[in-house]
């Protein structure tokens, strides 16, 4: 390894989180954390993932991280959408998960009621 | 006696409302204030955090959370006369608080910077299982540029030191210092550890760190490792924190992968090798020779200091134990440079630090906030202020062994030294807020219970000690004399502060002296 390879690296990184959002309008992320798969991230990524086959929806990408810090609102799920501010959600169940890909994702209507506003 | 005063009024004081001439319009606001009716029942507060920007010259005043802006020493009078005497907003002058913004739109209340964030500002945005992401961040670009550029140790501790790092774990020790002790400490052998034993009450911001960018941690180690000349390190997790074992054995499998960990890293003949050992859940441990002895295989208990760690630590030889979120600072400070990290927080205490806010407020969890925050900016601001209408009682801060204060502490910007010239400790970063519900001698024997069960029973002060203030803080319920008791208890904490062997029983004062100060006619 060296800082040539390790740059390389890095573009390469930036590329293909770049890409994600190339080839996929959105990008759902799920916040998982000790105390976002105690509330229930895990079914919260597995309802995603489903919903998202389900309707046949090519252009998103599922995907974890880790805890943001909003832990009384966990799970904590955050929607990308190329060009535009990314929208945080808060205390997502699978049912809100569905309402999301249906809402959000299908119509690109942001629902307001989950969202977490945070300050800029 | 404290006075009481009627409102709080913060005014915002920073480059652009200082070029505004807001020290003008001070200095007239209070000379009008004194000359009013108003005079004695108004406290002006400096923030230096503004809640509001771009708005001029701006204050909020408290109970109420009015915001005005854009204000011009004209308006000086029709506020004292309207709002501080009569109790009436000036209407003409308000802006919508952010909280009242917020609401309205039926959205939550919510006044966090995440750009201000150090540590955090990755967690929760990549990958944490996925090397390439912390590429994609720089990542291993702080050690490779120090390897390749055969950055000599001593400069690498030269630009901590002017960084002005201070260790993240409790006691505020600057980090540069601690490392040139051992850096200097001839050894064929020496080590890094690092400390994610976070078993502070109700603290978990480690852990965020830990699940949510490992590598961090990794790349802060080897730097670590490099300025003092250490090859190999340890990472001290407590045995609860499953997710944070699993994802650093994880990253240090991946940084093997690419010769980030190992033999000759970047060409330049340095190693480094980390492993992982699991806590077994003893609050004393994350002391660190108590951590050593642990980590020896022996039991859990403080060795006499000196010597320190820094010269004799594990199995004798040099050993530097970081704080998880001092090591998640490194890494950033040798990219950006010392002088940018000195742009946050204050001029003693740089840097950010990461708070846990918890209790009765109605968003709990973790921020990061540069230094010289205020409670009242984190309480309000993060946490959304105190939940289902209880009113604020007291907060108990930095940890189990900090200080329990009252309203006097929320305006006084936070930093390792202000705390404790208030007689407290900023320790983990903990914020634990209680409401008006909250019985006092209820939580203090609760404070007292945790203490007696975590003594390590090495030494008597501290075994004896607080099983004895334990008991103490029991016959307070039935008690007719309560002041002889609440000062033999003042009295015994401040002997096992100067008594005890390790900082588990000398720091129980804080909590003790403190809620008999503030809240002795309650108890």
């Amino acid at each position: 390894m060296n800082l040539e390879e390790l740059r390389k690296l890095r573009e390469k990184g930036q590329r293909e989180m770049m890409q994600r959002s190339d080839t996929s309008k959105y990008r759902i992320v799920v916040g998982m954390g000790t105390s976002g798969i105690a509330a229930g991230a895990r079914e919260v990524l597995k309802a995603f993932i489903d919903e998202i086959n389900t309707r046949g929806i090519k252009d998103v990408i599922v995907m974890q991280t880790g805890e943001k810090g909003f832990s009384s609102r966990e799970p904590v799920v955050e929607v990308f959408e190329e060009g535009s501010e990314p929208v945080l959600y808060g205390n997502i169940d699978p049912e809100k998960a569905k309402r999301i890909v249906e809402e959000h994702i299908g119509k690109g209507n942001i629902i307001k009621d989950y969202q977490i506003i945070v300050g800029k | 006696m404290m006075n009481i005063y009627t409102y709080y009024i913060l005014l915002n004081i920073d480059d652009v409302t200082l070029a505004e001439g807001v020290k003008e319009f001070e200095e007239i606001f209070k000379k009008k204030l004194a000359d009013s009716e108003a005079k004695g029942k108004v406290k002006v507060l400096e923030t230096g955090t503004p809640g509001i920007k771009g708005a001029g010259i701006s204050m909020i005043v408290y109970p109420g959370n009015v915001h005005y802006a854009h204000l011009s020493v004209s308006d000086i009078d029709e506020i004292i006369e309207e709002h501080l005497v009569k109790g009436r907003v000036v209407s003409r002058l308000t802006i919508e608080p952010v909280a009242e913004r917020l609401e309205s739109s039926g959205l939550n209340p919510q006044d966090i910077k995440l750009q201000d964030r150090i540590v955090l500002s990755e967690s929760g945005v990549i990958d944490p299982e996925n090397i390439t992401e912390y590429f994609a961040v720089q990542g291993y670009e702080a050690i490779g540029s120090i390897l390749e550029n055969k950055l000599p140790d001593i400069d690498v501790i030269e630009i901590i030191k002017n960084s002005g790092l201070k260790g993240r774990g409790g006691a505020g020790f600057p980090t540069g210092i601690k490392w040139d002790f051992t850096r200097k400490a001839a050894a064929e052998k020496k080590f890094i550890i690092c400390n994610a034993d976070e078993g502070e009450p109700g603290t978990f911001k480690d852990r965020l760190i830990l699940e949510g960018n490992p590598h961090l941690v990794i790349e802060g180690m080897l730097i670590a490792g490099y300025a003092v000349g250490a090859s190999e390190g340890y990472i001290y997790i407590r045995g609860e924190y499953d997710l944070s074992i699993r994802r650093m054995e994880k990253a240090l499998a991946q940084a093997y992968e690419y010769n980030l960990l190992g033999k000759n890293l970047f060409g330049s003949g340095f190693s480094f090798d980390i492993k992982i050992k699991k806590g077994a859940g003893a609050y004393v441990c994350g002391e660190e020779t108590a951590l050593i002895e642990s980590m020896e295989g022996k039991r859990g208990n403080p060795r006499l200091k000196p010597p320190f760690p820094g010269t004799h630590g594990l199995w004798g030889y040099p050993t530097i134990i970081n704080n998880v979120e001092t090591l998640a600072n490194i890494a950033p400070i040798i990219l950006h440079g010392a002088a940018w990290f000195r742009s946050f927080g204050t001029e003693k205490c740089p840097g950010t630090k990461v708070f846990t806010i918890l209790g009765d407020v109605r968003y709990t969890g973790v921020v990061e906030l540069p230094m010289g925050i205020t409670l009242r900016e984190i309480i309000y601001g993060f946490g959304g202020g105190i939940k289902e209408n209880r009113s604020f009682k007291a907060v108990h801060l930095g940890g189990s062994a900090g200080a329990v204060f009252d309203e006097s502490i929320l305006d006084v910007p936070l930093d390792y030294d202000t705390v404790k010239e208030h007689g407290g400790m900023l320790g983990s970063g903990a914020v634990l807020v209680l409401s008006n519900t909250v019985n006092m001698r209820d939580y203090l024997e609760n404070v007292l219970l945790f203490f007696k069960h975590e003594s390590c029973g090495k030494c008597v002060p501290c075994r004896v000690g607080t099983a004895r203030l334990l008991d103490m803080s029991k016959e307070l319920i039935a008690s007719k004399d309560k002041d002889t008791i609440l000062s033999a208890m003042d009295k015994l904490s401040e002997t096992m502060f100067k008594t005890s062997f390790c900082p588990l029983g000398q720091s129980l004062k804080f909590p003790v002296q403190s809620i008999n100060r503030y809240f002795h006619d309650e108890i």
